[in-house]
């Protein structure tokens, strides 16, 4: 049987597929989903607090909420979702890409597609990425897997906790675990300042009175097969232990929340450039990669702090997969973004300077700053300029740009930003 | 009296100084008038809104995740979530479908946020 032919299809039926796809679909593009999972809503779908869509759709929904409004316009729009489906393979065509999947229901099957968007979502940092000693007793789990756990699986994985990391899904999860019964001793943060948001400081632990160490680390877990304790350490500016310092803490559950890594697995064997920094593929402001008719979006591009901006992306890449596909493709004219000064990354990396039009920058600080400016300029001309009283690296800034404004034959555009 | 709050009313996280001055009360650092309620509020009656989830009766869909429809009193959290943990959902509910008309003493229904009938 020849392979069913796809305008686009969307690996990842998360918050950014999802809005992939329906961007695709309004373009007039064929389209479909590929979600290994039982559900479509990605992270979403365990993520049950509030808080997520003021930008997208003024107000605030939970996640699972957020979701529902995606999957229903998808259902609305008879697009096509295969659910529990796995990409075995994904290798090119002479038109585009050809994908090899499995499901119950048709086994092994393959889809081609002129355009694809990968839409894969990000993946939790685990013990072994961060430096702990010791055993390896039951009871250490990502902040992910516990938010998991208690709310689509409904166990509690322990009654005394420790929390690694103050990133806002283990704020999240220190809320979560008191309300549900179990006492959350502290939140212990290896650096000087919280890497969640202040609203997520405020309501899951102020509220509750969780104690959060700024500058304190986790060295070592005790314990052969459960988990009977930790060693917290203070540490100096340079982020070393400081001798002496440490203390002991028994608990049964460690939960790290110590950061996330977009997901980009599949795009190995294609040899898409990765920008080390984001973790995630090159693009310019299409959302294109190094590979053409290949799109990025959501967590899988850059690791994003706002669902609403995973959506703008998604609607981006969709719309310029379908683009792609039905032909209107023209060789792009790529610039390199330079990001100097206090930038942490900035995406996209290059801008193709053959559209007009508008081009979205995220960016991020390095670190916490008052008084910043930010200043876009090519060849010494200023482009624009934008001024922040507080930036804080967690949260991710969004500037627009007008594309008409560079000026032709420009070898790179500079975003600088100074604090 | 007197508070220092960080405001949560969205991602800006403006600094507020609040604090009564006899009947009045006095609102500082908010850049836009969410800020001034929130702060007022924070003061005199902190309100939440719940996010939990409700066992159900099917096996493929174990947790229903729920949501007060409105914020209910931050003191009220934990005597709503005992109560909460008591029940069962016997049908397959949509978002905004009412698990609980009144959530602990207040008049704030508890409803579905996911939907059960996907699959
Ligand atoms: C544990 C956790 C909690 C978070 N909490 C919040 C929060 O509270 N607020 C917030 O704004 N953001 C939160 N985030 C960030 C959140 O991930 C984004 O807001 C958003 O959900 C990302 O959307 P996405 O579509 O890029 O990825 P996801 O939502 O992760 O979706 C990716 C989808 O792709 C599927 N997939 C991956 N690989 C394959 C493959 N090979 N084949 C088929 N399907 C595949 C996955 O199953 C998943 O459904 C959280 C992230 C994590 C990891």
């Amino acid at each position: 049987m020849s392979p069913a032919k796809w305008d686009v299809v969307v690996i990842g039926a998360g918050p950014g597929g999802l809005a992939a796809s329906i961007a695709a679909d309004k373009a007039g593009a064929s389209v479909c989903l590929v979600e290994r999972e039982a559900r479509p809503g990605g992270i979403l779908k365990q993520c049950i607090h509030d808080g997520f869509g003021l930008v997208r759709f003024g107000r605030k929904l939970t996640g699972p909420e957020y979701a529902f409004l995606d999957i229903e316009e998808v259902k609305g729009r008879g697009i096509k979702l295969f659910t529990e489906t796995f990409l075995l393979d994904l290798d090119r065509s002479e038109e585009g890409f050809v994908l090899t999947l499995q499901n119950s229901e048709e086994a092994v099957f393959r889809l081609e597609a002129k355009a694809l968007v990968a839409a894969t979502g990000c993946r939790e940092r685990t013990a072994r990425q961060v430096f702990i000693h010791g055993q390896r007793p039951a009871g250490v789990y990502t902040a992910g897997t516990v938010q998991r756990l208690i709310n689509i699986s409904g166990y509690l994985p322990g009654k005394n906790c420790v929390i690694l990391g103050s990133g806002d899904i283990g704020l999240i999860m220190a809320r979560r675990l008191t309300l549900e019964g179990a006492k959350v001793l502290g939140v212990y943060e290896i650096k000087p300042e919280p890497s969640g948001l202040t609203r997520n400081i405020v309501q899951c632990l102020e509220d509750y009175n969780i104690p959060l160490h700024l500058s304190t680390t986790v060295t070592e877990v005790h314990g052969t097969e459960r988990l009977e304790g930790v060693t917290v350490c203070r540490v100096d500016e340079n982020m070393r232990p400081l001798p002496g310092s440490e203390e002991y803490v028994p608990c049964d559950t460690l939960v790290l929340s110590v950061g996330l890594i977009p997901e980009n697995d599949i795009l190995h064997p294609l040899g898409v450039e990765i920008d080390p920094r984001t973790g995630g593929p090159v693009v310019d402001q299409l959302l294109a990669t190094s590979e053409a008719g290949l799109f990025s979006c959501g967590n899988a591009l850059h690791v994003n702090d706002l669902v609403d901006y995973v959506s703008e992306s998604g609607e981006i890449a969709g719309a310029s997969a379908a683009r792609h596909a039905l032909g209107d493709y023209r060789p792009p004219r790529h610039v390199p973004i330079l990001a100097k000064g206090e930038i942490l990354y900035a995406v996209p990396q290059r801008l193709d300077v053959s559209l007009g039009g508008q081009g979205i920058l995220y960016f991020r600080a390095a670190r916490t700053l008052t008084d910043a400016a930010l200043v876009i300029s090519a060849g010494g001309r200023v482009l624009g300029e934008k001024k922040y009283k507080s930036l804080r690296p967690p949260e991710m800034e969004r500037i627009v740009l007008d594309l008409s404004l560079v000026p032709a034959g420009e070898e790179n555009i500079v975003l600088e930003l100074r604090g | 009296m007197e508070k220092l709050l960080v405001c949560i009313q969205c991602p800006q996280g403006c600094k507020l100084m609040v604090k009564t001055e006899g009947e009045e009360v006095l609102v500082a650092g908010n850049k836009c008038p969410r800020g001034a309620s929130y702060a007022r509020q924070e003061l005199l009656n902190p309100c939440r809104t719940l996010t939990t989830t409700v066992r159900t009766e099917f096996p493929d869909f174990p947790l229903l995740p729920v949501r007060t429809a409105g914020e209910i009193p931050l003191g009220s959290l934990f005597a709503a979530m005992g109560e909460i943990n008591r029940l069962l959902v016997r049908n397959r509910l949509r978002p905004g479908d009412v698990v609980l008309e009144r959530v602990s003493g207040t008049d704030v229904p508890l409803i579905a946020t996911a939907d059960m009938t996907l699959n």
